[in-house]
């Protein structure tokens, strides 16, 4: 087991699958010198300039490129520097990459990955910076979605999309990028759709997605001090999402809080919530609990940025009101 | 079954002796044009003007689902274009791409019953006249979202350039589209990458409703702009169809030995409206029959003529082509409709739909 940053991980999973298969190339603003993020570093020095390609500031023509080169057989890997830069180049994501399979009838394959820095974490990045925006692409039928919590997932996940045969958005969170941690030698793959229990606990259900995995563990240290035990899930990839895994677990808990850091205005979350309120009504003694980030653009003063991001204090709050408000009912119907 | 055949439909009809492409799939195409005359030039150009005045008869009979964005009059650009292309070269078009796709060999049966939502369509009823794509044959889409494929282009040249393949893009759009981020961004990355791609701007004069002069502050919408990304300012009557031929000819050869794109624009003129719902009633009469006076089909047919051509013989072709198309498409609507369980096929490479367990 190496020990990595998730930067470092990104780096060696770009280095693992094209050093396997010389369809994989890179393009993105300044991936050549190894990138703002530094989550390209020694790729165009090892894989040579025909493998990685810097591109002007233009998200339409790195998004297109990929999508012209992965219909020619290629398994394009195009960094898009912050996922809010999405919004430049959207027509080509959801537009055409998501659909283009489907509207001729499968003439073409999209096996292509983008990949980019997402979300808030408290680094004062603001509005245009720093959202997380997982929502925007699971609206549209055609797109696969990672959100990687960690270094090994980061490495694992990565390496699953760029051998997946459909386009792949791989959300990076920023705030993560220095987290260090062992990485499994050898070649490493995280499947597609797979959620992982990452702490088993039989009172409530924590649902959580990159960076707040670590914010749901914080909660439930705290809560386990408490007596209560958290279950902890990260759903690794909202598509295809293990809905699955959600629902066993509050067959077992009863109880589903949903941790998300974007706003909870629409957001993945309501849709998981929708599914559990369909499918797990008879288990669940308590309302579905969302924690979200606030239904706000995100400001900077770091005063202001705490008072809407999500944090182990309010998955706390919401759970300790889940279960008071269980215990509450429990009480009146006894 | 050959596809053309089926209903006795084939392209340039008797003129010289059928062909076949390398590794195609047994029907004339109208690729590889090396041994190709001006008259079978003029016989491809006849069968796109027949098959979109088919398509507008079928459109006005109520039975196209959707709108039909139809090629009238610009037929010489996409003829003089595929004629200059190899089997292995990529081609995308516009939501007016009927012609582009069938000059490079897709089954006249199959695009027709796309149009018509029937059982064998080149999409398979997902795309509709608006993403005609055949795949087989190079044509890597028609795209409707203005500007959206002249990026995706540039990817398709990108890997013939990775790979070293010698594989040219020519990708076609109209002059509203020059004034769409997603080109400029293309013609800049194609200009610094030294792609071999070739764009071809289809000026019919009209974005959309709206004449270009006011909305695109230069006379020649992309003619005017190549210098911004060093290319050279190539203009071509887009009604001829030897000038089409020799101008991307030579902007084809240059991106295949490595002298990266060319911004080519073709000057030409909508028959009719921007889309099958538009009668066009925004374009003054004068200027209308000064472009039918300039008709690609009446030029050819002329310089046919005086070359020593019998008219007879343009004549026949014509009548052919016309009957046959009429044929093609009474037989196409005898085909049933998809089978909706295709609606739930082709979202994931698996072939399935599903977005959870």
């Amino acid at each position: 087991m190496a020990e990595l940053t998730y930067r470092q991980a990104v780096a060696a999973a770009l280095a693992q699958e094209m050093a396997r298969d010389e369809r994989v190339v890179l393009l993105g603003e300044d991936v050549a010198s190894g990138g703002v993020f530094k989550t390209t570093g020694g790729l165009r020095e090892r894989f040579g300039p025909d493998r990685v390609w810097n591109t002007p500031i233009s998200e339409q023509a790195i998004a297109g490129a990929a999508m012209g080169a992965a219909m020619a057989g290629l398994r394009p890997v195009a960094e898009i520097m912050f996922a809010d830069f999405y919004a430049t180049c959207w027509d080509q994501v959801a537009n055409e990459i998501a659909k283009v399979r489907y509207m001729t009838g499968g003439q073409v394959s999209m096996p292509l990955v983008l990949r980019g820095a997402n979300g808030s974490g408290g680094l004062g990045f603001g509005s245009q910076h720093g959202q997380s925006v997982e929502n925007w692409a699971m609206c549209v039928p055609g797109l696969k979605i990672a959100s990687p919590a960690g270094p090994a997932e980061a490495f694992g996940l990565l390496a699953a999309a760029i051998r997946d045969n459909d386009p792949v958005l791989v959300f990076e969170h920023k705030a993560l990028y220095g987290r260090k941690e062992e990485v499994p030698d050898g070649e490493h793959v995280v499947p597609l759709g797979q959620a992982r229990t990452v702490r088993a606990g039989r009172d409530v259900t924590l649902v959580a997605l990159s960076i707040t995995v670590g914010t749901c563990l914080a909660a439930a240290d705290e809560l386990a001090g408490e007596g209560i035990e958290a279950e902890v899930i990260d759903l690794r990839t909202l598509v295809p999402l293990d809905a699955a895994a959600v629902l066993g677990s509050v067959e077992r808990t009863g109880r589903l809080v949903v941790v998300e850091e974007n706003p909870g205005q629409l957001g993945w979350g309501a849709s998981l919530a929708a599914i559990a309120a369909q499918e797990a009504f008879g288990s669940l003694v308590a309302p579905v609990t969302r924690v979200t980030g606030g239904n706000v653009p995100l400001p900077v003063a770091a005063s202001l940025e705490a008072e809407v991001d999500v944090s182990p204090q309010r998955v706390l709050a919401a759970v300790r009101a889940l279960l008071g408000a269980t215990e509450q009912k429990t009480t009146l119907s006894g | 079954m050959d596809a053309c055949g089926a209903a006795g439909v084939q392209w340039g009809g008797s003129v010289g002796p059928a062909r076949t492409r390398p590794g195609g799939v047994g029907r004339r195409s109208v690729l590889a044009m090396d041994v190709a005359g001006d008259l079978e030039l003029y016989a491809q150009m006849c069968f796109l003007r027949h098959f979109e005045e088919r398509a507008d008869s079928l459109y006005r009979q109520g039975l196209i689902h959707g709108p039909v964005h139809l090629g009238l009059g610009q037929e010489a650009v996409a003829v003089g274009a595929a004629s200059v292309l190899r089997p292995g070269d990529y081609s995308l078009g516009t939501y007016r791409g009927h012609a582009h796709a069938l000059a490079r060999g897709a089954p006249p049966d199959a695009v027709l019953a796309e149009l018509l939502g029937r059982a064998g369509g080149i999409c398979g009823g997902k795309g509709g006249s608006m993403h005609i794509t055949s795949v087989e044959h190079g044509y890597y889409g028609s795209y409707a979202i203005v500007g959206a494929h002249l990026p995706i282009a540039c990817g398709l040249a990108w890997a013939a350039k990775i790979r070293r393949t010698g594989q040219v893009t020519v990708c076609f759009f109209g002059d509203g589209t020059t004034n769409i981020g997603a080109f400029h961004e293309a013609v800049n990355l194609a200009a610094v990458w030294r792609l071999p791609v070739v764009f071809v701007c289809e000026n019919n004069w009209y974005m959309e409703y709206t004449p270009i002069a006011e909305v695109i502050p230069v006379e020649l919408p992309a003619a005017d702009r190549a210098a911004a990304y060093g290319l050279d300012r190539v203009v071509v009557d887009g009604n001829d169809v030897a000038a089409v031929r020799q101008v991307v000819g030579g902007a084809v050869s240059a991106a295949r030995s490595g002298q990266g794109p060319s911004l080519v624009e073709a000057q030409t003129y909508r028959l009719k409206g921007h889309s099958a719902a538009d009668g066009g009633a925004y374009r003054p009469a004068e200027e209308v029959a000064l472009w039918r006076g300039r008709d690609p089909l009446l030029r050819a047919r002329a310089a046919l003529v005086q070359a020593g051509t019998a008219e007879a013989k343009l004549d026949e072709i014509d009548s052919r082509t016309r009957s046959d198309l009429a044929d093609l498409a009474r037989q196409v609507l005898t085909r049933p409709a998809p089978d909706p369980s295709a609606a739930w096929t082709d979202v994931w490479s698996d072939g399935s739909w599903q977005w959870r367990n």
